[in-house]
């Protein structure tokens, strides 16, 4: 059965009663086998036999070629008539010919009409919305009433679990945040005063920064990257401990998972968002100041007091409350995808990559509702 | 080398930082056996079989497959080699997003990419056959299949290219002994049947004494005796007596006598 070295070219040859199989039948050589399977010519009457006298190797592409073979003699292709060759390849043979099945007969996957796999992939995919929207609002409602029976009574909660959180989630993420912010102020001056400079208005450069990081990119900023690597990481975390059946013990325990673990990386991330959108817009301002004193030749006293006269603590409100929010929606979204994590490792990968992008996509959804909210009450 | 030996491990030295795996272990896999590798947890027969393979690279030693030294040549880069062994995972390692049958076609595909479609198909339905799933389990996702049914199609995967020598890695772990059993009798029936030679490491005393023809007992970096069950039993090493002549070695003897 070993199959490498050169060998003799497989053929067969037809002597009397009996059909000699001559080479190496392996699967290197399966299209030259085939095709003198091809030529063989149809049976006659008589009994055929085939013999294994001269067969040099044969692995178990040559034993569905044999039965092949046999089938088109007529012959049974699972016990067909053999003769000769080495007992131990005669054995081996027979064990793969009672598993073996015709080629023909391997069944194809049917043919689906593509219009009809279209119909039912957007009918699924909808259902599936729905079914996500429902768990969603599901999820939230248990957390607020969690959330609700631990505040009336304030000694179940756990300060060193949010202690621990607002570690991970917000002073970590310091260093990330501030310097992204500060990144995309620099090109939002560079960007404001190249367009400003046409209409000489170059001076309100301050005003496009300072207005879009304290209403807008601040906290979108801040949100959207707490949404990436803490929405993620809420998902990892519980969705490892479900697959390690740790949620079950828990449970088995007497401990609700939701007030364990969902409420103080809720509180964590609650607490921290606002800071955090705080520094971005901060940061945010300062890298505009920056590219405004380097570029546009303003000095930086005149920014300064540009700054002061044009800010209103409006701005600064429609900004910062809208925090909270996009916290809640990060917190609930990943928590839930790490509960609904199952067994294998694949399904962690899944459920972290849909956190992300549901967590994203409903904080820019709320922050565009707000915006509406906001022009409609004229803040 | 000597045509009979198709595995030949010499002087093999594996640290893990400061920690020292192998120290000088020798191993000889005969053509045609089934060697039970056994060994208390830590004794580095997973890191063996690894090393073997090429997914870990040799502090010091040599590898030897069928008379080629492979101890520079990691897996991916042994050519026809590959091709002459097959390896069964712990958990079947399936790839999670293919069927079984096309887990089983990956290698035939991979090896033979002018292979006509529908001799391919029929091939990879004999190794699921072979491997004793059901026919309607070809079409099935690993995530749909039982324990059992996943180890055996990562068997029918490893038979896919007709392998000279197939690596197990813990075959019977997490079966139930029903399972366990039946799949002890597979692995026994295909070796004696393909010819295989099967290096094979287990926990489950039970699959030493149906499956293996000789056992190498691992321990302290080494070999510590390579060879029948009945001249295993007898060195006097501790870990030894205690596996073997505790109550689970004798009643697994027992079970082989009956």
């Amino acid at each position: 059965m070993s199959h490498r070295s050169e060998s003799p070219p497989p053929a067969l040859l037809r002597e009397g009663d009996r059909i000699a199989l001559i080479g190496s039948w392996t699967l290197e050589r399966a299209a030259r086998i085939r095709a003198e399977i091809e030529r063989m010519p149809r049976p006659s009457e008589s009994p055929l036999r085939l013999s294994l006298e001269r067969l040099e190797r044969m692995d178990s592409a040559g034993a569905i070629l044999l039965a092949e073979l046999a089938s088109r003699l007529g012959l049974d292709p699972r016990h067909p008539p053999l003769e000769g060759g080495d007992p131990a390849l005669v054995h081996w043979l027979q064990h793969m010919l009672a598993a073996c099945k015709p080629i023909a007969e391997a069944p194809r996957l049917p043919g689906r009409d593509p219009a009809t796999w279209l119909l039912a992939h957007v009918g699924r995919a909808t259902l599936a919305i729905l079914r996500h929207a429902r768990e969603l609002l599901g999820f939230f409602g248990l957390t607020v009433i969690t959330l609700l029976r631990v505040l009336v009574r304030p000694s179940r909660l756990r300060l060193t679990p949010i202690a621990h959180h607002i570690e991970q989630v917000g002073i970590d993420a310091v260093p990330l945040v501030g310097l992204l912010s500060f990144l995309v102020g620099a090109v939002i001056a560079f960007l404001g005063a190249t367009v400003l400079k046409e209409f000489a208005a170059e001076v309100y450069t301050v005003e496009l920064v300072s207005f879009s990081f304290l209403r807008e990119f601040g906290v979108l900023l801040a949100a959207i990257l707490l949404a990436g690597r803490t929405a993620s990481a809420f998902t990892a975390q519980i969705g490892a401990m479900k697959s390690h059946e740790e949620i079950d013990a828990m449970r088995v325990l007497g401990l609700d998972p939701v007030e364990l673990l969902v409420i103080p990386r809720l509180l964590a991330l609650v607490l921290v968002l606002p800071m955090l959108a705080f520094l971005a817009a901060l940061a945010g301002i300062v890298g505009g100041a920056i590219v405004a004193v380097m570029s546009l030749e303003m000095s930086p006293a005149l920014f300064v007091v540009r700054f002061w006269d044009t800010l209103e603590l409006r701005h600064v409100w429609v900004g910062l409350i809208k925090a909270p929010v996009f916290a809640l929606i990060i917190a609930v979204i990943g928590c839930l995808q790490g509960f609904k994590v199952t067994g294998s490792a694949e399904s962690v990968g899944e459920r972290t990559t849909s956190s992300v992008v549901q967590a994203i996509f409903l904080v820019i959804l709320f922050d565009a509702l707000f915006a509406v909210f906001f022009m409609e009450i004229g803040m | 080398m000597s045509a009979e030996h198709v595995v030949e491990v010499e002087g093999l030295i594996t640290r893990f930082g400061t920690v020292e795996v192998h120290r000088g272990l020798s191993l000889r896999l005969r053509r045609g056996e089934i060697l039970g590798v056994v060994g208390g947890s830590g004794t580095g027969k997973s890191v063996l079989m690894r090393t073997i393979l090429g997914l870990k690279r040799p502090d010091a030693g040599r590898i030897v497959l069928f008379g080629e030294e492979v101890t520079d040549r990691p897996a991916g880069t042994r050519g026809l080699l590959e091709q002459r062994i097959g390896v069964l995972f712990q958990d079947g390692a399936l790839f999670s997003s293919l069927t079984v049958l096309e887990n089983v076609l990956v290698p035939i595909r991979e090896f033979h990419p002018d292979l006509d479609d529908d001799l391919a198909r029929c091939l990879a339905r004999l190794k699921i056959a072979i491997a004793g799933l059901q026919e309607d389990a070809a079409g099935k996702y690993p995530s749909e299949l039982s324990g059992g049914m996943r180890k055996r199609a990562g068997l029918a995967r490893a038979l896919a290219l007709d392998p000279e020598v197939l690596f197990l890695d813990e075959p019977t772990a997490g079966l139930d002994p029903i399972t366990a059993g039946a799949f002890d009798e597979l692995v026994r029936t295909l070796a004696k049947a393909l010819r295989l030679t099967v290096f094979l490491i287990t926990h489950d005393l039970d699959t030493l004494y149906r499956v293996c023809d000789r056992v190498a007992v691992l321990g302290e970096g080494k070999v510590l005796i390579v060879g029948t069950l009945e001249e295993v039993e007898a060195h006097p090493n501790p870990w030894i007596q205690r596996y073997f002549l505790g109550p689970r070695g004798r009643a697994a003897a027992r079970a082989r006598m009956a």
